[in-house]
């Protein structure tokens, strides 16, 4: 082997362009193939959420009155459906913590993929499993009312508006994961996870508008206003509601896009620098 | 350091490599060259910081003193570069356990920008090389051991490294599985000209290296081949094993001048009189021995007389295993 044959040339390697789709679809297609055999956590995801719309549904019938007269049982299905890609979100990422502790990330830190594919990747597959999950819950929730768990109720998504409400779920999706992301990617252990779920993501859920409105909550209205999650809750609400009363103390449709995008774009950017940090928290 | 258009007769070239974990430095100062088309080894014991190295040239650890060019680009500068040349296989494999064999591979392929019948073709190629044909639709999580060991080497050489990292390819692994292992090694070497570097803290997986180089304690003891290193030491080596043997060793140094090496319990010395010496040295402190060894030296012999203690003892727990913290809650 002579010198010359040894040289790398440099130039010629940094030309060919990595690729970053084909394994950002790859890592994404891996997330749903992992999901789709671990029965359980299509449980996690959607089993809770659904509960809790039918038992608060039910339980707060009489005692709640939602702004424009709708019942609480309505007025809690965006709420729910936000849930569910929150809850989507928080059980993808969790994974990045299990890849790292079982060594599989390192697999993928040592290939010559962009740090933003891998980024992409995982925020893909947890926007589709949240998307999904959310549609499910969105075209299951009425039928309850057949078996009279429910009482009968429209959950607001038309042919019309499936469409945008789709794309809205799916940047929701991207921004909530992306966010779980942040939180998931510097801890180590899962039960911090669950603490931060607890203490950070259920509260920021609960004072989003999902649960209950700002207006008549006294200083925790305030908060809620501050939350940009409100205005992602508000935002599903203006594009699935039928009766405008309903959603008039709500930020307007323009405010909820704005908000939501940046918050989304901040979320993604941050892990994507995350990930580009080379450190020895990412060996095991 | 920065010029990437050198042209380099070496594969890997280390200078002057520092690394500090927290506040606790694990690597001192190691400058070493690892010729192309070798298979080097880097020997030494946990806490050697061998692992650390390792890790900072498989791009995963960032490199904050001193530098690495692997075919002469830059580590520090291009690790986009350096991640398309070297394959990768970790002590604990990077595989998905929930995926099959098979998907696991066109996964790795997909990630390094593979796909289709190219894709097929290469799986089918290091299917065929590390025999697991018969494995493709099972579950990793259902191989043992050694095929999964298989497993993450076909996954790194899917896409024919010039550079192979191995961290302790031989952990976990049966006396037959690892022969089949450096079999694969030594084939690949051979004929795709591979430089291969390996962790180590095996004798016998050292004596299979065409070059190694002996860290301790984050610093480079000796390099050389393993046939030179053990020459280092003269022909032979005596280990005397007694109660006293502070009091033996300076007996010996009076009486034949000779220098001699605490180790343990033993005295140990290196001399090509070796078997003149033996009968000698029986008479005169027969009272004071319990055990005595008269053999040609390993690299276990080169390691305790460049060091003063053993590979296997002793060192304490690696520091170099990144986040003790991790260690210790899973």
């Amino acid at each position: 082997m002579s010198a010359v044959s040894d040289a790398v040339d440099v130039k010629k390697l940094a030309e060919a362009r990595p690729a970053l789709v084909l394994p950002a679809v790859s890592l994404a297609r891996r997330e749903l193939v992992r999901f789709l055999r671990q029965r359980t956590r299509i449980v996690g995801a959607l089993g809770q959420p659904l509960i809790f719309w039918i038992l608060f549904g039910t339980g707060l019938r009489g005692s709640f009155q939602a702004p424009g007269g709708v019942s609480f049982q309505e007025y809690f299905v965006p709420g729910v459906a936000v849930m569910i890609v929150l809850f989507t979100a928080i059980f993808s990422t969790i994974s990045i913590i299990e890849d790292r502790r079982e060594g599989f990330l390192q697999g993928v830190l040592v290939a010559p993929v962009p740090r933003l594919a891998i980024v992409l990747g995982k925020l893909l597959g947890g926007m589709l499993l949240a998307v999904l999950q959310a549609v499910a819950f969105l075209l299951i929730g009425p039928l309850l009312s057949l078996t009279g768990l429910t009482e009968p109720m429209s959950t607001g998504l038309t042919l019309s508006n499936a469409v945008p409400v789709l794309l809205y779920l799916g940047w929701l999706g991207l921004t909530l994961t992306a966010l779980g992301y942040l939180i998931a990617w510097p801890l180590d252990s899962t039960h911090g996870f669950h603490a931060i779920m607890s203490v950070f993501l259920l509260p920021m859920w609960l004072l989003s508008g999902a649960f209950f409105p700002a207006e008549g909550a006294g200083w925790i209205g305030w908060i809620i206003r501050a939350n940009p999650l409100t205005y992602g809750v508000a935002g599903l609400r203006r594009l699935m509601v039928t009766d405008g009363a309903a959603v008039a103390n709500l930020p307007s449709l323009p405010a909820c896009l704005v908000v939501t995008g940046l918050f989304g774009l901040v979320c993604i950017a941050a892990a994507v620098a995350l990930t580009n940090r080379r450190s020895a928290h990412n060996v095991r | 350091m920065t010029d990437t258009s050198s042209t380099p007769t070496t594969a890997i070239r280390v200078q002057h490599l520092s690394f500090a974990y927290r506040d606790q430095r694990v690597l001192d100062d190691v400058s070493l060259n690892v010729e192309p088309g070798a298979i080097f080894g880097l020997l030494g014991p946990n806490g050697s910081g061998k692992s650390t190295l390792f890790r900072l040239m498989a791009t995963i650890l960032p490199i904050v003193e001193g530098a690495i060019e692997v075919f002469g680009v830059d580590v520090a500068r291009r690790p986009d570069l350096v991640r398309r040349l070297i394959g990768v296989a970790f002590q604990s494999p990077s595989l998905d356990g929930k995926l099959t064999v098979r998907e696991n591979l066109l996964h790795q392929g997909h990630l390094y920008g593979f796909s289709g019948a190219d894709l097929k073709s290469r799986i089918d190629h290091v299917v065929g090389t590390l025999e697991l044909g018969d494995r493709l639709s099972q579950m990793v999580d259902e191989l043992s051991g050694g095929y999964r060991r298989r497993v993450e080497l076909a996954k790194c050489l899917l896409h024919r490294p010039r550079l192979l990292l191995l961290d302790e390819p031989s952990t976990g692994l049966d006396p037959a599985v690892r022969q089949d292992l450096w079999k694969t090694l030594e084939d690949l070497r051979r004929s795709a000209g591979t430089t291969i570097v390996v962790t180590t803290h095996l004798m016998d997986e050292a004596e299979s290296c065409d070059r190694l180089a002996l860290l301790d304690q984050g610093r480079l003891v000796a390099t050389g081949s393993p046939a030179d290193l053990r020459s280092s030491l003269g022909g032979r080596c005596l280990s005397l094993g007694s109660p006293d043997p502070a009091r033996l060793a300076r007996d010996i140094q009076d009486r034949f001048a000779i220098p001699t090496q605490l180790v343990g319990s033993t005295v140990r010395m290196e001399s090509d009189r070796g078997p003149e010496l033996l009968p000698e040295l029986l008479a005169t402190f027969d009272d004071q021995l319990t055990s005595v060894t008269l053999a040609r030296p390993t690299l276990e012999d080169v390691f305790v007389a460049r060091t003063g203690h053993r590979l296997d003892a002793g060192a304490a727990e690696e520091p170099s295993s990144a986040s003790p913290r991790r260690r210790r809650s899973s």
